[in-house]
């Protein structure tokens, strides 16, 4: 049993229709990217998973338990957090601020103790954390991000793009952090343009495309594809040489569905 | 080749910080300029300037010569300087169609001409669609046609590639190269997908702390000491 089982998923905005039935899967310790052309669903179903969006079909499963359609607040509490893409932190508010509205879920008595271990993990977070979070670059913003989401004590994180918009410097900040919090023991989904760094990043990914799941894999796999570096990744097929690449462990599968 | 757009001791300052500290550069007709640095640089503070959506406390902006830095946005569009946005924006209960045909600067053939930029960046099946149900970077794209869509001279991008798929951005590259050559466009590119700016460049302007602290060719900034140490990072050298 895997720590997030996703079943034939459907969702859309109004009347129109972006998910279209995706299935995906990922195991507690794994870092997993989805990545799809623009408009093929992959923020949906991060949103569709986390309860921001209304489903029309499909089922979610957390943890063994059937968590479909749940409220936000009440996934973080069982250890499933997002972090969109833009508007993650309060602008207006401190960086001490801001981790301490986000430690709102946690027991009363626990909440100090946890800001404390945000502030080892995030450097940042001590540094500034008088200053408001509006005055942050984009890589801090993000950072901060992460921290507000890892001061829940997820299980699971779904993030939406944690590198874009961010300098080659700051991109590497955030990456080699997500490897560090999943070094943790905590699950990572990601929604990525930067497909390749992503790929390299990841134990598996999954591509979408028109809402449906299209092909599935390792990273490592997915990069050395003559397939996917054509439709998907723009241009030839390389071998995953990063520093970060993982070894092939699973074989790839076209999806059928 | 001369100075189309110049910039010249440009401030602009938040709260007393100096978010654009006395930036100088020009940028040369129909030419490609990329502009990068750090998150915080300025870069996108820098545009807000010179396309008119913010007053600089000091410094001048000219365009082929005029002074334009007192001009509201609308006065800088109608003389030819058109931006777009690194967070896009679109009229959400409009179509994706409307959404491009209201930019044009004369209704004649509007919704043609609309309809056939779509294409150029997949989004001809969404004319009909309400630009709110557009992902995030659907909405990049259709803002980048919305800006082609009032003929500029002078073309400001900020960020085009965040969001967009690699795939996408392949052929985005080719539709920008293509709108300086056909159109002979002036373009200023603020984008940190090196891999595109060093292609599509012919200078890149390097800022850091509100200042400009390289520029040169792709070649020459990429192993520029005080690029590196800024903005690259040494693994990217």
């Amino acid at each position: 049993m895997s720590l997030l089982e996703v079943e034939a998923l459907e969702a859309g905005y109004d009347d129109a229709l972006v998910l279209r039935g995706v299935s995906l899967c990922v195991d507690a310790h794994e870092i997993v990217a989805v990545i799809g052309p623009n408009g093929a669903g992959k923020s949906t179903m991060l949103k569709a998973v986390y309860g921001l969006v209304t489903l029309h079909g499909g089922s979610v499963r957390f943890d063994g338990e059937n968590v479909t359609g749940m409220r936000p607040d009440r996934l973080t509490r069982r250890g499933l957090n997002f972090v969109p893409q833009t508007d993650n932190v309060f602008p207006t508010l401190t960086l001490a601020e801001n981790l301490h509205v986000a430690a709102l879920v946690l027991p009363k008595s626990e909440r100090r103790a946890g800001i404390q271990r945000m502030r080892e993990l995030f450097p940042i977070v001590a540094e500034r954390r008088r200053q408001r979070a509006g005055t942050l670059s984009g890589g801090q913003r993000k950072l901060v991000a992460l921290a507000r989401a890892m001061v829940t004590r997820p299980r699971l994180l779904l993030l939406d793009e944690p590198s874009a918009g961010l300098s080659p410097q700051a991109m590497d900040l955030v990456f080699d952090k997500l490897v560090e919090i999943n070094a943790l023991g905590i699950g990572i989904v990601m929604v990525e343009q930067n497909a390749r760094r992503a790929l390299a990043l990841a134990h598996r990914g999954y591509v979408l495309d028109t809402g449906r799941n299209a092909i599935e894999g390792s990273g490592a796999d997915l990069l050395a594809d003559r397939q996917v570096a054509e439709l998907y990744l723009g241009g030839s097929a390389t071998i995953a040489s990063s520093s970060n690449s993982r070894s092939a462990s699973s074989g790839m599968k076209p999806d059928t569905k | 080749m001369s100075a189309q757009l110049e910039v010249q001791g440009l401030v602009r300052t938040f709260d007393g910080v100096r978010a654009v500290d006395e930036a100088t550069l020009d940028v040369q007709a129909g030419s490609i300029t990329g502009l990068i640095g750090p998150n915080g640089a300025g870069k996108s503070t820098l545009f807000n300037c010179v396309s008119g959506f913010l007053r600089p406390q000091s410094g001048r902006v000219t365009l082929d010569g005029k002074r334009i830095d007192r001009r509201a946005p609308h006065r800088i569009a109608r003389a030819g300087l058109v931006r777009t946005f690194q967070t896009p924006r679109t009229l959400a209960r409009m179509t994706v169609l409307e959404n491009v045909a209201v930019a044009a600067p004369r209704p004649r053939n509007a919704e043609a001409r609309a309809a056939k930029l779509l294409e150029l960046v997949r989004l001809g099946e969404h004319a009909d669609a309400l630009a709110g149900t557009l992902s995030g970077g659907q909405r990049k794209l259709l803002d980048l046609v919305r800006a082609l869509m009032v003929g500029p001279r002078v073309l400001l991008l900020d960020e085009p590639m965040a969001g967009v798929s690699p795939t996408l951005r392949v052929e985005l590259l080719d539709h920008i190269l293509a709108v300086r050559e056909r159109d002979g466009v002036t373009l200023l590119i603020v984008e940190h997908d090196l891999d595109f700016v060093m292609r599509a460049s012919d200078r890149v302007i390097v800022m850091n702390e509100g200042r400009v602290i390289a520029q040169g060719t792709p070649d020459q900034v990429r192993t520029d000491e005080r690029v590196v140490d800024a903005y690259l990072g040494a693994r990217h050298e």
